[in-house]
């Protein structure tokens, strides 16, 4: 599903993460599929937003292509390098286009060292700056992301989380990236600091060119950053799209409920809402379900869901979804459940 | 929407202090407000506002000291909370008084079976015998939607999921048919697939049931489809308080303005930049004398900085705390006025 158009900035090619669980004296090794086979393209200067449930293996990948978590198989193409094979010199080199943002800010920052010490870190490791340069350069940081220069002696306790989250943002500026992973920035945040810091990560794309992986559990967040949104389900991405077309128009059974369970803040909207409970919860990635992951909790699951293991397939412009009860031809998964249309295009 | 009008709780000028090393830090400073039977409380603030701290009271749950109820008071179906011995309190948590947390394990024993846990409550409430009460239980653990409630019975908590707690713990928490249901932040932790089966339980329980609940969250969206009024909480005061569809549609107090601005609504977004409230939230160990709120606030003026606001009543139902309610709520309406044409 590649777009041809040339502005791909990170490209995912089957990428996979398993962890090998156990295997005593007693019991067989189990495998983990956190990852399972994920490709995906994050164009120059968006930001690609990636949702789903705990335990789905989005934090996982966004971990993977930067490595801070090793691949088990596939690729990560960056500059017409493949990250996943690079040797840990060559990619600690590659760090410097490649940042991560955290969900603490609090665990994320060594309580022990100075705001200017964690901001000037990666600024001394990569040598790019030196001696006095080093902290005028950490003040510019700090200004840039809301923090008065002020506060450059003081230790992360003595911020708050909005603050320490400015914090984990400036380190992350500090090295000039090309693009950040976002894990959950703005979860651990109070209502009106979430704001703040959606606002800013918005200005800094703009003012910087940044690409954004922006993960979250928050569709509401999410709708609002993102240009366009992948929906993940245990390990699989099951459904991509622009982020407008994904909440107005979501196709995969997986992406309608969770639309549908996210609250709107209009009380007049939630009387008249119509909800799609899911029962149950996520299954285990130890043991995933045959055919499609999703099956065990989908209202239109028919066998074949069983058996197939359905792939992403452009269902609308630009537009993908993995289900095999729709296609281009009825992308409408209930007509097709009341017209009793079994796996299409089989 | 409530069919008795009778008042199932009502606290009056309520305040709750806490004594520590940087003085004394008034959590709750004067908090009044009726529930009526039947009825869905929701409470609103960011951390420290206090919200969780006025239901901690109301259930005698405050730890003394440092805590220290300082006045006011708490009536529960005309009895005087703050009167009784800690038995009689005792007796009305659990049975007719039940609270839900976020986080399920504060209220579940980690070396406790589930069946244990559940029949505990009602052997000591309803004088249930064992065979009873484990009939209940199932009962219940069905009731919450817990699939084979028999064979999950005896599991300990840790072999459920998160979203599975959260259900075992509202079992338990409505075991003994509680008239008052207080549910702190019930679905904070969960995924909003998960959140929407919790919200919906509540629903369901209390329709049957007929339940009052309060229902305290940071979350505009999970309080816009859930109650009926909503309380506003900012640094231990309430800062407005209204029927839902009035705070959303025509707010008299900027902080809740601002709040309502400051989240990404899917319904109605078009791209545009997010409204932020500069600043932070107060440290309410260091009170300013005027508006708690006048220094994050898109309209202070001085008299914000020098005294503390008049708590002015829009409509009877309706409050603001603020020296502009008035025009606020003036503002909202034309706002609301354009929205509509």
């Amino acid at each position: 599903m590649s777009e041809t158009n040339g502005n791909v900035l990170i490209s995912m090619q089957g990428l996979k993460v398993h962890y090998r669980l156990g295997g005593g004296l007693f019991s067989a090794a189990r495998t983990v599929k956190a990852v399972d086979g994920v490709s995906l393209d994050i164009q120059k200067g968006e930001t690609l937003g990636l949702v789903g449930e705990s335990g789905c293996g989005k934090s996982t990948l966004g971990k993977a292509i930067l490595r801070l978590t090793e691949p088990t198989g596939g690729k990560v193409f960056y500059n017409g390098k493949d990250l996943a094979h690079l040797p840990q010199s060559a990619m600690r080199e590659q760090r410097k286009h490649l940042q991560m943002i955290f969900q603490d800010p609090y665990a994320s920052l060594n309580p022990r060292m100075t705001v200017g010490n964690i901001i000037g870190e990666p600024i001394r490791t990569f040598g790019l700056s030196k001696g006095g340069r080093v902290e005028t350069q950490v003040q510019e940081l700090m200004e840039t992301v809301g923090l008065s220069r002020r506060f450059i002696r003081r230790y992360p306790h003595e911020f708050s989380g909005g603050q320490r989250q400015r914090i984990g943002i400036a380190r992350a500026l500090a090295v000039d990236p090309e693009f950040i992973v976002a894990d959950e920035p703005i979860s651990a945040l109070d209502v009106s600091i979430q704001a703040q810091i959606m606002n800013l990560m918005e200005r800094l794309q703009a003012e910087k060119g940044l690409t954004y992986l922006f993960i979250s559990h928050d569709l509401r967040a999410v709708r609002h950053l993102s240009d366009r949104v992948a929906v993940m389900y245990l390990g699989r991405i099951v459904e991509l799209a622009n982020g407008k077309e994904i909440y107005r128009d979501p196709l995969m059974p997986y992406t309608k409920a969770l639309i549908s369970a996210v609250p709107v803040p209009d009380p007049e909207i939630e009387a008249k809402r119509e909800r799609i409970i899911l029962k149950g919860d996520v299954p285990s990635p130890i043991n995933p379900p045959s055919g499609c992951p999703f099956h065990t909790r989908c209202p239109f699951a028919i066998d074949d869901c069983k058996k197939i293991v359905p792939s992403l397939t452009e269902i609308k412009p630009r537009h993908y979804a993995a289900c095999i009860r729709i296609s281009p031809d009825h992308p409408n998964v209930e007509v097709n459940a009341a017209a009793g249309l079994g796996a299409i295009g089989r | 929407m409530n069919q008795q009008n009778g008042s199932i709780l009502s606290v009056k000028d309520l305040r709750t202090y806490f004594a520590t090393e940087d003085g004394v830090v008034k959590a709750v400073d004067g908090i009044t407000f009726e529930l009526t039977k039947g009825e869905t409380l929701g409470i609103v603030g960011e951390s420290g506002s206090g919200k969780s701290v006025t239901n901690l009271s109301v259930m005698r749950l405050i730890p003394e000291p440092p805590g220290q109820i300082a006045g006011g008071r708490i009536v529960f179906d005309g009895i005087d909370v703050l009167g009784l011995s800690i038995e009689k309190v005792r007796d009305l948590r659990g049975r007719r008084i039940a609270m839900i947390f976020q986080d399920p394990m504060t209220s579940l024993n980690p070396f406790l079976k589930i069946s244990t846990q559940l029949t505990e409550v009602t052997r000591l409430h309803l004088n249930h015998n064992e065979q009873q009460a484990r009939a209940h239980a199932i009962k219940m653990l069905k009731l919450v939607g817990i699939s084979d409630a028999e064979d999950r019975m005896d599991s300990y908590p840790h072999e459920f999921s998160g979203g599975m707690r959260q259900r075992v713990m509202i079992a338990m928490a409505l075991s003994c048919d509680p008239e008052l249901l207080i549910a702190d932040e019930p679905t904070t932790a969960l995924d909003v697939t998960i959140q929407a089966q919790i919200l919906e339980l509540i629903k369901d329980l209390k329709a049957r049931m007929g339940t009052s609940v309060i229902l305290i969250t940071h979350d505009l969206g999970v309080v816009a489809g859930m109650t009926d009024k909503i309380i506003v909480m900012y640094a231990g005061k309430v800062f407005e308080q209204a029927p839902t569809k009035e705070l959303f549609a025509t707010p008299a107090n900027p902080y809740t303005k601002g709040l309502l601005k400051s989240v990404p609504d899917p319904a109605h977004e078009e791209g545009k930049e997010l409204y932020q409230i500069p600043g932070l939230p107060p440290d309410v160990a260091h009170l300013p004398p005027g508006c708690p709120f006048a220094e994050r606030c898109y309209r202070a003026e001085d008299i914000c900085r020098r005294e503390f606001p008049p708590f002015v009543e829009i409509n009877s139902d309706h409050h603001s705390l603020c020296h502009f309610a008035q025009e606020v709520y003036a503002e909202s309406i034309k706002e609301n006025e354009v929205l509509h044409v």
